[in-house]
């Protein structure tokens, strides 16, 4: 059995820390949005998620086209882990958005442009462990993988900027405002304090998950090749 | 000021909204622990088997030789002798 990396212990330790703070900053501490009231809190974890996720998909293409390159597994190997975090991540971030969206916009899900695009790019990421699952040979499925998580990540730079490039009701809360949308507020010092801790918090997250599941990855692959030893 | 409407109590979808977020997030770390300790189960298992047949396998070869599968043939009667 491996044991755990002291850093890894003390990343873990660190995370739940600032998950727990961040909690705290966006409940107590925020003050209440006067148009929308306590429901507006859940924008604090609703950025920090879709940030670190549409981030993680970014960071996996460009795995991909390591892999392609090297041809080592290992970046395969970095990819699924990357992907898997950020898909949790991004179906938290969906979810509260649909729950922000039930009192803000009287509906818990409309077609607006951010929410398809959403809805399309955490779709491709499931579809991405499907295909994993139908190929049998590691080398063809790395390959395939790589090529489809390249495709992929398209997706994410298209879904942050669907609120800018096209007609929404979906606020735009980082640089610039949207005319046409529902349920924007403008942020105090004191949100904006918290909005950048939840930020700082959820990368936090992330790395120690990613991490978590890099390990995973490699004890699978060990598993896979002793299995291969003992029955060969 | 006399016409500002109250703040609406929308307390309710802001628990739901951070009990999914940390039940989801407490699913996903269970899972992985999960996945951890069966993978280190199995590799102990087959550490253990791997071992075993490296230990066994030279012994058994002195002890158990092969044999062979077809019946010595038997001289021929025909051709005397």
């Amino acid at each position: 059995m491996q044991s755990k990396p002291v850093a890894l212990k003390i990343l873990d330790i660190i995370s739940i820390l600032v998950l727990g703070i961040a909690a705290y900053l966006a409940l107590v501490i925020a003050p209440t949005e006067l148009v929308m009231g306590d429901v507006q809190r859940v924008f604090y974890f609703h950025v920090g998620t879709a940030w670190t996720a549409l981030l993680g998909f970014i960071f996996s293409a460009v795995l991909s086209v390591i892999y392609l390159v090297t041809k080592d597994l290992k970046w395969d190997r970095i990819q699924v882990a990357a992907i898997e975090v950020s898909l949790v991540f991004f179906l938290i971030t969906i979810v509260l958005g649909s729950i922000w969206a039930r009192p803000a916009w009287n509906t818990w899900w409309t077609w607006d442009p951010r929410l398809t695009t959403a809805a399309i790019t955490e779709l491709i990421y499931v579809a991405y462990f499907m295909l994993r699952q139908g190929i049998d040979d590691p080398d063809r499925r790395a390959r395939f993988g790589a090529v489809y998580a390249l495709l992929g990540g398209i997706s994410a730079p298209i879904t942050f900027f669907a609120i800018r490039l096209f007609r929404t009701i979906h606020p735009v809360v980082i640089g610039g405002s949207n005319m046409e949308a529902e349920g924007s507020f403008s942020m105090t010092p004191d949100m904006l304090s918290v909005f950048f801790f939840a930020l700082f918090a959820f990368t936090i997250i992330f790395i120690d998950l990613f991490w978590n599941r890099i390990r995973l990855g490699n004890l699978q692959e060990q598993v896979e090749q002793l299995k291969l030893k003992v029955v060969g | 000021m006399f016409f500002q409407e109250p703040t609406p109590d929308t307390s309710g979808y802001m628990i739901a909204g951070y009990v999914v977020a940390f039940v989801v997030m407490a699913v996903y770390v269970a899972s992985l622990y999960l996945r951890n300790r069966n993978l280190n189960r199995d590799l102990a298992m087959l550490e253990e088997m791997d071992k075993s047949v490296i230990k066994v396998e030279p012994e058994q070869l002195k002890k158990k030789p092969v044999k062979s599968v077809t019946k010595p043939r038997r001289k021929n009667s025909l051709n005397g002798k």
